[in-house]
């Protein structure tokens, strides 16, 4: 009778949330992790509800500062806020006083002085957004910062994983790509390791960083082996600069000694999972038959994306405030 | 008994938010062959109320409301002809004092299968109080459509409310003071079945 109604006995983590910003993963308990994917399955019914909308952040602001080009995540942190009912302003660092010569804390101190109540920021240089956080009584969300950490596309692919595995401890997770380059690969490190996954990252030696096994994960260069043995393939662009700057022979090279296409897949665990952030680069990293195919959750991590966003927007909003230092 | 936490994810009267340090048993208001009793009751009432149990509908609010809704769901189905879907809603996104609240507190999903609009919606709740968690509610139903009505049906209802909200059926009116604490256990959550009223164990005095 009860519709599939499912009461389980208060599955609640302990945890609350406490973090004024969400930075990384790295600073993320094993605890906080569980209760942003918590949350975020709460919020998934919403975006299918004829009425998108709730009212948990109405009269919140919501700045989405973004010194890099973004379209999906920015989209989907605007879609966040909305399905919220808070308002968001969109900045991009090519309309801004940016180019005028402002410096991005001064920037910062003038949105605060509009009463802003959490930034969205990505940028380019690594720790922008930990040096904002210092600064503002804002929260600040790390959309993204040089190659260091993008802290809700991990979770989102946490999220993903959970979803489509039913769990993430003990699975075989392999990174292929520019590793070396990516914040993504950082972030999913961080989380994936930190609920009990075991990553192997796999990329020609110059898109590697040095002692990346401090991270705790292994290193592979024979990409077939690694997908042999792969719950979950992560592949990460590999974008046209990386070329030029000679740490590819070339994109065709690429795609025959690490690409995946239909050939290397058919190698894989039945039940293999590939994921890519986007946007991906078809028939490079990746081949349209196998990013079409049907072991791809490429579009499910842009759907979940939305409640993972969603679930942050709404956590760190709640975080207690500290009064502004003048 | 430790803190349940289904009580914090309610709203509380601010007058309510004094310090004490813990709360003792002062009566048990309802056991369980009582809860039983005011449930089939209700049942009987809202089945009369309706003329049948054609286009009726549950919306039971997290937690014990949803518990308390799939109970009254399988009373009701003993005596009329037509399934009674049920639904579970999460209010906490409605609450009026989430931004008072820090940090915010969990958020459950909304399991509602079917589509409210026409129906004849029953909310159930476990204890009515201030009004504000069903004024939560009703919002949050109205975003998922439009009911030809909705009513409300609480296990006790212990008064002091700050919003004009009443309910259409009552397993059991207490009278309490501000101070005192309706506490509502259920086999499915508590391992016991009980209403308990309680009070506040003196601080000054201790």
């Amino acid at each position: 009778m009860a519709n599939g109604v499912t009461m389980t006995k208060d599955a609640v983590s302990a945890a609350a949330w406490t973090k004024k910003d969400l930075l990384g993963l790295r600073e993320l308990s094993v605890e906080e992790i569980r209760l942003v994917l918590q949350t975020a399955e709460s919020f998934r019914e919403i975006s299918l509800r004829p009425i998108k909308k709730v009212p948990a952040l109405r009269g919140k602001t919501v700045v989405n500062l973004f010194f890099e080009p973004s379209t999906r995540t920015r989209t989907s942190f605007e879609l966040a806020a909305k399905r919220l009912s808070a308002d968001i302003v969109n900045i991009t660092a090519q309309s801004s006083s940016l180019t005028k010569g402002e410096t991005v804390l001064d920037t910062v101190r003038n949105l605060e002085a509009l009463k802003v109540d959490i930034l969205v920021i990505r940028h380019a240089a690594a720790g922008v957004p930990h040096l904002i956080a210092r600064h503002a009584a804002a929260s600040v969300i790390n959309a993204g910062d040089g190659a260091h950490e993008h802290p809700t596309q991990a979770l989102l692919d946490l999220f993903t994983i959970q979803e489509k595995k039913g769990r993430v401890a003990g699975l075989n997770v392999c990174i292929v790509g520019d590793i070396a380059h990516s914040r993504v690969a950082r972030s999913n490190i961080w989380g994936l390791t930190k609920l009990g996954a075991r990553v192997t990252v796999c990329a020609p030696p110059t898109l590697l960083p040095p002692q990346i096994e401090q991270l705790g994960v292994t290193v592979s260069h024979r990409v077939d082996e690694a997908i042999r043995a792969a719950d979950v393939v992560m592949l990460l662009r590999i974008q046209h600069e990386r070329q030029e700057a000679q740490l590819v022979p070339s994109l065709r090279e690429y795609r025959l000694r690490y690409g995946l296409d239909r050939e290397r897949l058919k190698q894989a665990k039945p039940d293999v999972l590939i994921m890519h952030p986007g946007p991906v680069n078809r028939g490079v990293e990746l081949d349209s038959s196998v990013a079409d195919g049907p072991y791809s959750v490429i579009l499910d991590q842009v759907t979940n994306g939305l409640a993972v966003r969603m679930a942050v927007l709404y956590l760190v909003s709640g975080a207690p405030k500290v009064e502004e230092e003048s | 008994m430790a803190e349940s936490p289904a009580r914090h994810e309610k709203p509380q009267p601010e007058s309510g938010a004094f310090f004490v340090s813990g709360f003792r048993e002062k009566a048990k208001v309802l056991d369980g062959a009582a809860i039983r009793r005011a449930l089939t009751r209700v049942a009987h009432e809202i089945v009369e109320h309706h003329k049948g149990t054609e286009h009726l509908a549950l919306i039971g609010i997290r937690t014990r409301g949803a518990l308390l809704a799939q109970r009254l769901a399988r009373e009701i189905e003993a005596i009329g002809e037509h399934p009674v879907p049920v639904g579970i809603l999460d209010i906490t996104l409605y609450r009026d004092d989430l931004s008072r609240i820090a940090p915010n507190p969990v958020v459950h999903a909304t399991e509602i299968s079917f589509d409210v609009a026409g129906l004849h919606l029953i909310l159930v709740d476990d204890v009515l109080f201030t009004g504000r968690t069903i004024r939560a509610a009703l919002n949050a139903i109205s975003d998922l459509g439009r009911p030809n009505t909705i009513q409300l049906a609480v296990l006790v209802d212990r008064g002091h409310r700050e919003l004009p909200i009443r309910a259409d059926y009552v397993g059991k009116n207490i009278p309490t003071s501000l101070q005192e604490r309706v506490d509502v256990r259920l086999n499915e959550l508590d391992e016991k079945e009980e209403v308990v009223l309680e009070v506040p164990v003196d601080a000054e005095r201790s």
